[in-house]
């Protein structure tokens, strides 16, 4: 069996007949070029454009985009709304996961549905839900208005629909590793006498660092391009409220094509490197998962 | 049906897995092809049921004479029989039984009472009867294997191949397989060729043995034959016999 | 599994609980209780007026559209991407996820651009053009197009529109899904074993009689999985649909943008409803997701 995997598909002789698991020549090329039309139109045409258009003007009018105060503090806003959000859930996703994996209690399958809530949920009812708890009209609407207090429309609200939408990521990626990956080792490290903490940082960790750093990148490419639940919650408020993608938007809306792809142009590069790292990280969480299926 | 390769030479990326194998088996002859593994012998099985294909201009497969070396293996309809079945798991028994003959081409195909016919005769013969709506995964071992074998004989093959037969089983289970095998050989008298590692196996059901090392036979002949004359080295080591002397 | 050997289960759990419910279950229950304050009465005209009827038929028609689309491109795109050798796979097998790394803004915004009249790609459905010439007025199918109510929308003055109409919602929510179904299905064509086709191609099958009666039934549910997965995601997406779909009531007005335009206008409660009905869509999606990938564990357990 093994001969057969090495010979396939390619074989040495041309009019050799055709091997059973192999799809006639024509059917291949027909397949990988529909795969090359659809992947070019969707992936690849898209990337272009906004190159195409972000550079439209040169170099100096890209630039000059991001000296635009409006524009800068988007940038600020998409920043500052990650740095507190992926820390956030990366803590949720570990706990969730430790909890989740290390020990079994009732509702345990029904909080791993609720983990993956976001994942189903409209990103518009994730925004929905904290207008209607925080809004002028919501449950606390009217305590924080006599006591000046903004949430709906202001950088608080953005944080909390970011939260909600990207909260599932980093507990997913760990979830299967650490299931897979058993326990047996943190049960050896316990009966040597370590405690908690050494536990989780000298032994846990080290297995499980790609899982979770690959949770992380993508908890932070959603949390910098989130847009609809973001949009419901912040109000546009041109230099106050605007997120890079709201920022496009509104950019796109008034007719300045070349600003907004300039601004979608950071994005798609976020994005890139994402891809990049997450095809790495991938990988190598793939190993450790590897290496647990063989030590057991 | 006579089976004969000729100079059946195959390479896999650098190391050679055949190289120039000839080999003539006869009508109802039970052959079974003997060696460690890694040495061609599931090679040269899957050669000749046109699973793969030889590298060199030369090599060629006859069956009963005729050249059947650019035929895939849908053309050649060689009963094949896999060391770890390849049941197709969302069938039952019935219709993983019935395959062969559902898919032959119209005007060849079976009217749909004769497939019900025929696949309850062939589950009777591999005492499956009453097992016809189970899944592969609801059965034994044993059960999947005899299926497997069902299966292949439904389209009443020339030929039957069967790599490791018996490999994954356990040691009762391959016992009593190997008894069934024999007799039903004996009864029904088709050309089977079968691979194996375990020299028991082959000296106990084949009429021939052929010892493969390193892609060359070794040798061919009966069990009794080889056990009282061992080609050479590889032959008397591999079957634990005293080494050949150069004077005999 | 030994309960609690390992320490950390109470503070896990607990930050656990209670971020999840500052997080997810007090606003959920707010949307519950903002549903009811209207009244069922409200409530249920809310949720069955016209243009919001017409909102989910956009919503949930089109993405089951780009979801079926989605099972026969992704199927087809994880077999290339499996079983060939070209060059450039290992590129195309990355670009999968795209979608989920792209910001939707972003891929709405680009989308629009390739698709709109006289750009990228909409260039090619002017009247003038061979894709569009069959649709142009002065063609016999063209001129009995224009009298087609149906047709009118995507009828423009220079050509076939794909931005701002329905089809334009079609292609966002096929680029959005496409990779649920191409990643669901890749692993388990990967652990395929070949034996099977051997075996098939052995009891004289074709290549296509093998595909069809052997491969493709074993791959079903987890390309019914995929498609879920696309469906649920397209359903509720957008980013990427605002921008492409021109938001015209009756015509293109998704149910999360009619979410929206309550909002604005101040209809908390409207919003609520709509908001209500979305969530038990997904909840729907999600039992059917995992009621499929239950049938998908159980498949994969047979030898």
């Amino acid at each position: 069996m093994a001969g057969s995997a090495s010979s396939f598909p390619v074989r040495a002789r041309v009019d050799a007949p055709a091997a059973a698991t192999s799809d006639p020549l024509f059917v291949r090329v027909l397949l990988i070029s529909i795969v090359f039309v659809v992947f070019t139109i969707f992936f690849v045409l898209p990337l272009v454009v906004v190159l195409k258009e972000a550079f439209s003007k040169g170099l100096p009018a890209f630039l000059m985009v991001f000296q635009d105060s409006a524009t800068a503090h988007a940038v600020q806003l998409t920043l500052l709304t990650a740095a507190i959000v992926v820390p956030l859930n990366t803590i949720f996703g570990l706990a969730a996961a430790w909890a989740v994996t290390r020990f079994h209690f009732p509702g345990r399958p029904f909080l791993i549905s609720l983990i993956d809530l976001p994942l189903w949920v409209s990103p518009v009812v994730g925004g929905l839900i904290y207008v209607l708890v925080f809004g002028a009209q919501g449950w606390f609407g009217p305590w924080l208005l006599e006591n000046n207090i903004r949430v709906i429309f202001a950088v608080p609200g953005i944080v909390l629909a970011t939260t909600f939408v990207t909260f599932p990521f980093v507990a997913r990626g760990l979830i299967p590793l650490m299931q897979a990956q058993g326990s047996k080792e943190e049960e050896a490290a316990l009966s040597l006498g370590a405690n908690g903490w050494q536990i989780f940082w000298r032994i846990t960790l080290p297995k499980i660092k790609w899982g979770l750093f690959y949770g992380i990148i993508l908890c932070n490419a959603r949390a910098m391009g989130e847009f609809g639940a973001v949009s419901v919650v912040s109000g546009h408020i041109r230099g106050k409220t605007n997120t890079m993608p709201l920022h496009i938007e509104i950019l796109y809306q008034e007719y300045q094509f070349s600003a907004a792809f300039a601004v979608a142009f950071v994005l798609c590069v976020l994005a890139i490197v994402t891809l990049v790292i997450k095809t790495y990280a991938e990988w190598r969480a793939e190993q450790q998962l590897a290496e647990a299926a063989r030590s057991h | 049906m006579s089976i004969e390769v000729r100079a059946i030479t195959k390479k896999f990326s650098r190391y050679p897995a055949l190289d120039s194998v000839s080999l003539k088996v006869e009508t109802g002859e039970l052959v079974a092809l003997l060696g460690p593994s890694g040495s061609g012998k599931t090679t040269l099985l899957r050669i000749i049921a046109g699973l793969e294909f030889p590298d060199d201009a030369n090599s060629r497969v006859l069956f009963d004479g005729t050249d059947v070396t650019q035929l895939s293996a849908y053309r050649r309809h060689a009963g094949f029989v896999f060391q770890h079945y390849a049941l197709f798991g969302h069938m039952n028994v019935f219709d993983n039984v019935a395959f062969g003959l559902r898919v032959k081409k119209r005007g060849h195909r079976p009217a749909a009472a004769d497939i019900d016919r025929r696949v309850r005769e062939l589950l009777e013969a591999v005492q499956l009867a009453g097992y016809e709506k189970r899944l592969p995964s609801q059965l034994s071992g044993g059960q999947r294997q005899r299926v497997a074998f069902a299966r292949a004989l439904a389209v009443e093959p020339q030929v039957l191949l069967l790599d490791e037969p018996f490999g994954a089983l356990d040691a009762k289970v391959r016992k009593e397989l190997r008894r069934w095998l024999r007799e039903f050989q004996d009864r029904i008298k088709l050309t089977t060729i079968f691979v194996t590692h375990d020299q028991d196996e082959a000296f106990e059901v084949a009429d021939r043995v052929v010892l493969i090392d390193k892609g060359i036979l070794q040798q061919v002949g009966s069990p009794a034959e080889v056990r009282a004359h061992p080609a050479n080295r590889f032959v008397a080591e591999f079957l634990d016999l005293p080494l050949p002397t150069p004077a005999s | 599994m030994k309960r609690h050997t390992l320490p950390g289960f109470g503070i896990t759990l607990g930050y656990t609980l209670v971020y999840l419910t500052l997080i997810v279950l007090i606003p959920l229950a707010a949307l519950f209780l903002k549903t009811q304050s209207g009244g069922w009465h409200h409530f249920w005209e809310t949720i069955t007026s016209p243009q919001v009827v017409a909102s989910y038929k956009v919503s949930f028609g089109i993405s089951f559209l780009a979801a079926a689309v989605n099972g026969v491109l992704g199927v087809l795109a994880a077999w290339v991407l499996v079983r060939y050798r070209f060059p450039g796979r290992r590129l195309l097998d990355a670009m999968v996820d795209l979608p989920f790394a792209l910001p939707t803004a972003v891929a709405g915004i680009a989308l629009t651009t390739l698709f709109a009249p006289n750009e990228w790609i909409g260039q090619f459905f002017a009247y003038t053009q061979p894709l569009g010439a069959w649709a142009s007025p002065q063609s016999p199918t063209g001129a009995w197009l224009a009298t087609q109510d149906w047709a009118r929308p995507y009828l423009g003055p220079t050509g076939i529109r794909i931005a701002y109409t329905q089809i334009g919602i079609f292609i966002a929510l096929t680029f959005i899904g496409l990779p649920f179904v191409v990643r669901t299905v890749q692993p388990v064509i990967q652990d395929l074993s070949l034996d099977v086709e051997e075996a098939a191609a052995c009891l004289g099958a074709s290549r296509w009689q093998t595909f069809t009666r052997v491969v493709l039934p074993g791959l079903l549910p987890a390309i019914f999985t995929g498609v879920t997965l696309a469906y649920g995601r397209a359903v509720g997406e957008y980013g990427s649909v605002v921008f492409i779909s021109g938001n015209l009531p009756f015509q293109t007005q998704i149910t999360p943008m009619l979410i929206i335009s309550k909002l604005e206008d101040y209809d908390y409660t409207g919003a609520a409803g709509l908001g209500f009905v979305m969530l038990l869509a997904s909840f729907a999606i999600l039992l059917v997701s995992n009621f499929l990938q239950a049938w998908n564990n159980r498949r994969n357990g047979v030898a």
